[in-house]
């Protein structure tokens, strides 16, 4: 189609245009499932950094709770005080809706942090090891080859119990947010490290890269402005993914007893918390948080599966 | 293919070596293994002659070459939270951990199998949609929340399974199974569907992503120029294709299901090595944790390596060199 | 007359986009007769392999049969039921397709799938239908069957997998072949050997083919009848020999005109008038700004001195253990001040890694070149930024010439900015002028490369070459990825460049007519060595050693060709 462009040619398109008329947005349009789990994980991800404008209550700070208001159900009223709680409270008294959002920026802040993390390392050691190759690339690949052996969720725990051991016991709440950051990235960047190794090797072979060496730049620049634009991608839809797995890694270790404690609760915590009054009959305490965390996780999953396919050529 | 072996056979030993550096580092260096063996009450000349006992005070590489030899034994020296040698411990939990991960294994795979290829020939059939979208959500689902859900589906609310244990078990020589009784078998369903449910869900997508790729080939198409059945095409040439990569991918899957068992022993309390290993995290007990790191590293390293032998045997393309 | 096997008749094809209906083939109508090879030639994107897959029934989703009919043996079968089709399929009508090496599954070994295929559409037992398969090997010329029944397709080189690909085909003794594009994969002297294949294969056992290609010299050496398309529709029929001779529609004939001639050396390429494809080439515009050439101080600009490149083949810890490959054995040429030198052999020979090291992208592992009789294999990196304002290079492949994710803008200053050749400020409006010398207008700056075709993204890169007043240029195999009535265009303009501005050019290319008319020596390669070095008429009139003559015998005859 592109053969009969004659030679004159229409004024250029702004950016927000050519966004707005690109096949993926239009894909993107025509995809209830794409529109309705961005919705979602906006909303969420919205309602969490405004946690502190949104909750009724700041459910970590002690002054503010009532041990007479424990175990009430959600939307009745308290025996006791008469308050009544949009979706009921826990043990000590908590408004479970706001632990809830005060939780799940926890997660989504581990989540986010990690990822970034990750997919920061990854692509850095990616890009060296497939331009530079020879034993730089040998010794990042072996690296990566031995640690994904294991697990990542191993690896992780890993980590999290070395850097326990190390830290003095005052401040390993303090610490544990981002130990929880570093096991969890540490644990990921391989896959972002072999994806833009793998995308390099192939845009060093073609030509434009070759025009960029026959002009004389030297490589950082290379690699910067000519390769790493070009492999974003398929970074893009792992880093989509691997923020879901993220948030469930992190979940995890928090359920575990080894991640976010209980002074700063994530989602996982919570439900480790939860857990114990489930069998009791008090099943708020854990359902709302799961369903959060659920909700959380599908509409990411939805979101980097409809990109995966959408930005696959191959399925055009 | 002899010297890919090799290749392979050298990097595991590599991969163990490192391995062993770090178990050997949590050792040495992560608190004090003097301080957590002697009680409150101690003098500076007990310090001074467990030290000496225990090698403390000889350089470290000749350290770290007693720790692999005592390794090699499988002796990694007494539990600071039991009291007892590491070893036996071990021993006495390994099989709930296996036999749990076994079955959870064959459910993972066979279904996985299944699904995968059914959701790959009827790509857009009404059963196919339904099957993405459940593995969408059993993607999304953390394993504990599957494990907590079934419990308070089954055991608290309709009572037919147990929340925890392994009922009763069998011993076999050192070996003991839950296989053989009612209550055993009936212990082992929850947690292995808990198990299994997440890798499942992982095999069958893969599955369904590399037989729609291979699916999409030339030779594919080929194969139909020639006016090859449907039925040909996907149960002949499509499946061998995508077993080939898939079944590297599932070997490896192996390992990371007994890295999931940490989760899945701890809620429904099963008695096995994953429960081990939290207990020993939350307790700083190094050597329960070393000895769980190293002997997990030989076995995920012994997988590896049998897969990627297994894959240079498939693959005629390895196998057989090129003209 | 006997009746036609095949009839295809008023056949259209539609594809329902998101941007419209779109139609790659209108009302397209032509026959094949038993024994009978008929060419469909036409540049990409004309509708003739959409066409072929339409016939066998592989049209893929969304695309569709609009109207019309297709007439098989007497039987019409655009209409048929998605079991009828697949019967059909290989036992009455074969394809075989341009990549034989992703055409077979790797996973199975040639006796198998050949054997598979014979057993579904001939109810034999297995041990005849490996008889079949051994026969059906030895028929097209495959030394060994019995051997090469149990390899895998990797154990075959790239034309012996064309041939069992046609093996394939023909298990089940079609009465139509459709061929699409079989020989574009392959180096110059396999493909004769396939196509004389077909050829014999089709006389045998009277099967009519359908042979799809882009290639004119292919046309007219192996076809009898030919259909020529454009823009999804037929625009001549006739007998191949009428048309190439006597061609009647416009299309057709400023087809034949673009095709370079072997035999005579012309000033110019002629160019495609059709369809109003020309360009503005602002030659003298360009020339008027250009800083006048320095002659060389010994009248060679280039000397290249024994130049050697090996490759690692396989790598081992053990040194000894290593193997490696010869790509380069000690070439030496000269290029004078103003020459343009061509550079020939088949893929493989050598010739673009002799390009890279005299670019320095690849470092020599022995030998020198000398620019203007300074070495510049020896400098460093630094020292080189002298070098590489004066050498700049035109790739093959339009398509990844050019960073997919920057705009034509940066692109093209590029070179300016990294030498600082200009202030900032003067940066954008040379870039303009650049384009529009090279017939893109200046608007084409701020869009990116995917919104331009094959033919203006090589323009987009002869624009970035000339950025920095270079005063050598390479041109590896500038125009193979192109139509031929795209080559025509850039030749030309390359044509000019070196003439009206003084520039001293390497022209790389497996294409002898072009060479012919581009260049004033030719140096043969072969596996990595230079064979044979002379004045372009005297190596195509004389040529001294065997090899040289060899290529030249491949070379397409196209004495038929008008004009």
């Amino acid at each position: 189609m592109n053969s009969h462009l004659s030679d004159t040619i229409e004024p250029t398109p702004s950016r927000l245009r050519r966004i707005l008329d690109s096949d993926l947005f239009y894909a993107f349009q025509r995809s209830p499932v794409a529109v309705v789990s961005s919705l979602v994980a906006t909303l969420l991800i919205l309602s969490s950094i405004f946690a502190p404008l949104i909750a009724p209550t700041n459910p970590f700070d002690p002054s503010s709770l009532n041990l007479m208001n424990g175990f009430t159900e959600p939307m009745t009223p308290n025996a006791f005080t008469g308050e009544v709680f949009l979706l009921g409270t826990d043990d000590q008294g908590r408004d479970v809706f706001s632990t809830i959002l005060y939780g799940m920026r926890i997660s989504l802040f581990v989540g986010f942090s990690a990822v970034l993390f990750a997919v920061i390392l990854g692509i850095f050691l990616g890009l060296i090891a497939g331009y530079f190759g020879g034993w730089i690339d040998s010794l990042i690949m072996r690296s990566a080859d031995v640690q994904l052996t294991f697990p990542s969720i191993l690896v992780a725990m890993l980590i999290f119990g070395i850097a326990k051991g190390i830290t003095p016991v005052e401040h390993r709440d303090q610490m544990a947010i981002w130990v929880l950051i570093l096991a969890i990235g540490l644990s990921d960047w391989v896959q972002f490290a072999r994806v833009v190794r793998g995308a390099t090797l192939v845009e060093k072979g073609k030509d434009y890269v070759s025009a960029a060496r026959l002009i004389g730049r030297r490589p950082y620049a290379i690699m910067l402005r000519h390769i790493l634009p070009n492999v974003l991608s398929p970074v893009l839809v792992i880093a989509t993914i691997s923020l879901a797995l993220a948030i469930i890694a992190e979940a995890t270790l928090s359920f575990l007893g080894v991640g976010a404690p209980a002074t700063q609760p994530s989602l996982g915590t919570l439900i480790r918390v939860g857990q114990s009054f489930l069998f009791s009959g008090e099943w708020w305490i854990l359902m709302f948080p799961a369903c959060t965390l659920l909700a959380l996780a599908l509409s990411v999953n939805m979101l980097g599966d409809w990109l995966r396919d959408a930005l696959n050529p191959r399925l055009k | 293919m002899l010297r890919f072996i090799l290749k392979r056979i050298s990097q595991s030993f590599l991969v163990l070596f490192i391995t062993g550096i770090i178990a050997f580092s949590m050792f040495t260096f992560v608190g004090d293994p003097v301080d957590n063996m002697l009680g409150q009450e101690r003098t500076m000349e007990d310090v001074e002659r467990l030290r000496a006992q225990l090698g403390l005070d000889k350089p470290i590489p000749v350290q770290y070459i007693k720790f692999l030899g005592e390794a090699i034994n499988g002796n990694f020296g007494v539990s600071y939270r039991q009291g007892r040698a590491v070893s036996e411990i071990i021993m006495e939990r390994a099989p709930a951990t296996l036999e749990l991960a076994a079955l959870s294994a064959v459910f993972a795979i066979i279904l996985g199998i299944i699904f995968g290829v059914l959701t790959a020939i009827k790509r857009n059939g009404l059963l196919s949609n339904f099957i993405m979208t459940a593995s969408l959500i059993g993607v999304s689902l953390p394993t504990f929340l599957i494990g907590i859900l079934l419990i308070y589906l089954f055991s608290v609310e309709l009572g037919w399974l147990p929340s925890f244990g392994r009922g009763e078990v069998v011993q076999l020589g050192w070996w003991s199974t839950g296989l053989m009784t009612e209550s055993g078998l009936k212990a082992l369903i929850l947690p292995s569907i808990t198990l299994g449910l997440y890798q499942m869900t992982l095999i069958m997508r893969l599955v369904r992503s590399e037989m729609l790729e291979v699916l999409r080939q030339d030779y594919v198409r080929f194969a139909r120029a020639r006016g090859l059945s449907e039925r040909d095409i996907n149960f002949r040439h499509a499946l061998k294709n995508t077993m080939v990569p898939v079944v590297t991918v599932i070997g490896l899957q192996l390992g990371s299901i007994i890295a999931f068992a940490i989760i899945t022993e701890t809620v429904f309390q099963w008695p096995g090595l994953g429960l081990l290993f939290i207990n020993a995290i939350q307790f700083v007990d190094i050597p329960v944790m070393a000895a769980y790191l190293m002997m997990i590293s030989v076995m995920f390293v012994g997988i590896n390596l049998l897969v990627d032998i297994l894959y240079a045997l498939i693959d005629p393309r390895l196998r057989v060199a090129a003209k | 007359m006997t009746d036609p096997i095949l009839s295809i008749r008023n056949l259209t094809v539609e594809i329902p986009t998101r941007h419209g209906l779109f139609t790659p083939v209108r009302d397209v109508s032509y026959d094949i007769y038993p024994g009978e090879i008929r060419g469909v030639v036409g540049e990409s994107g004309a509708g003739k392999s959409m066409t072929g897959n339409a016939v066998i029934g592989l049209l893929d989703d969304p695309a569709r049969i609009a109207s019309g009919e297709i007439w098989l043996k007497g039987r019409r079968i655009d209409h048929l039921s998605v079991q009828e089709q697949r019967a059909i399929r290989g036992r009455e009508i074969g394809m075989i397709f341009q990549d034989p090496l992703t055409s077979l599954n790797p996973l199975f070994t040639i006796g198998e799938q050949l054997v598979e295929t014979i057993q579904l559409h001939l109810n034999v037992s297995a041990k005849v239908a490996k008889e079949r398969a051994l026969a059906l090997l030895d028929r097209v010329s495959i030394p060994d069957p019995k051997v090469r029944f149990d390899q895998y397709p990797h154990q075959f080189s790239g034309g012996m997998r064309q041939r069992v690909v046609i093996a394939l085909a023909l298990c089940s003794e079609p009465s139509v072949i459709i061929a699409d594009e079989p020989t574009t994969a392959l180096d110059v002297s396999i493909q004769a050997q396939v196509l004389d294949l077909i050829k014999e294969l089709a006389c045998e056992t009277q099967v009519g083919v359908i042979l799809v290609t882009h290639d004119m010299g292919v046309i007219a050496d192996t076809t009898k009848k030919v259909t020529v398309m454009y823009n999804g529709q037929v625009v001549e029929n006739g007998t191949t020999d009428q048309v190439l001779s006597a061609p009647r529609h416009d299309y057709t004939k400023s087809l034949i005109l673009a095709v370079p001639r072997p035999q005579t050396k012309l000033r110019r390429f002629p160019q495609i008038s059709y369809d109003s494809r020309e360009t503005n080439f602002k030659i003298e515009d360009l020339a008027r700004d250009w800083t006048k050439v320095e002659k060389s101080k010994s009248g060679k600009l280039l000397e290249v001195q024994g130049i050697s490149k090996q490759f690692l083949e396989k790598s081992s810890l053990i040194p000894s253990w290593r193997k490696y490959f010869t790509a380069v054995n000690n070439v030496s040429l000269d290029i004078n001040d103003g020459e343009v030198f061509g550079l020939v052999g088949e893929s493989g020979s050598g010739k673009s890694t002799v390009a890279r090291m005299i670019g320095t992208l690849l470092d020599v592992d022995s030998g020198r070149v000398l620019f203007d009789g300074d070495d510049v294999t020896s400098m460093a990196s630094a020292e080189l930024a002298d070098y590489r304002r004066q050498i700049q290079m035109i790739f093959q492949d339009p398509f990844s010439s050019l960073n997919p994710r920057m705009k034509v803008e940066s692109i093209v200053a590029e070179p300016l900015l990294h030498h600082k050749i200009l202030p900032r400020d003067r940066v954008s409006v040379r870039v303009e002028e650049l384009l529009d010398r090279v017939g893109l207008t200046r608007a084409a700056a701020a869009k990116y490369p995917h919104e331009f075709s094959g033919g203006q993204r090589q323009r987009i890169s002869i624009a970035r070459a000339l950025a920095t007043q270079p005063r050598f240029l390479i041109c590896d195999e500038p125009t193979s990825a192109l139509d031929v009535s795209i080559q025509a265009q850039i030749l030309n303009i390359l044509k000019d460049l070196q003439e009206h501005l003084g520039l001293t050019m390497l022209f790389i290319s497996h294409d002898l007519p072009v060479v012919r008319q581009m260049c004033d020596r030719v140096g043969v390669m072969k596996q990595g060595q230079l064979v044979e070095v002379q004045g372009t008429e005297t190596l195509f009139t004389n040529p001294q050693q065997d090899y040289t003559k060899k290529l030249l015998t491949l070379m397409p005859r196209l004495a038929q060709l008008s004009g």
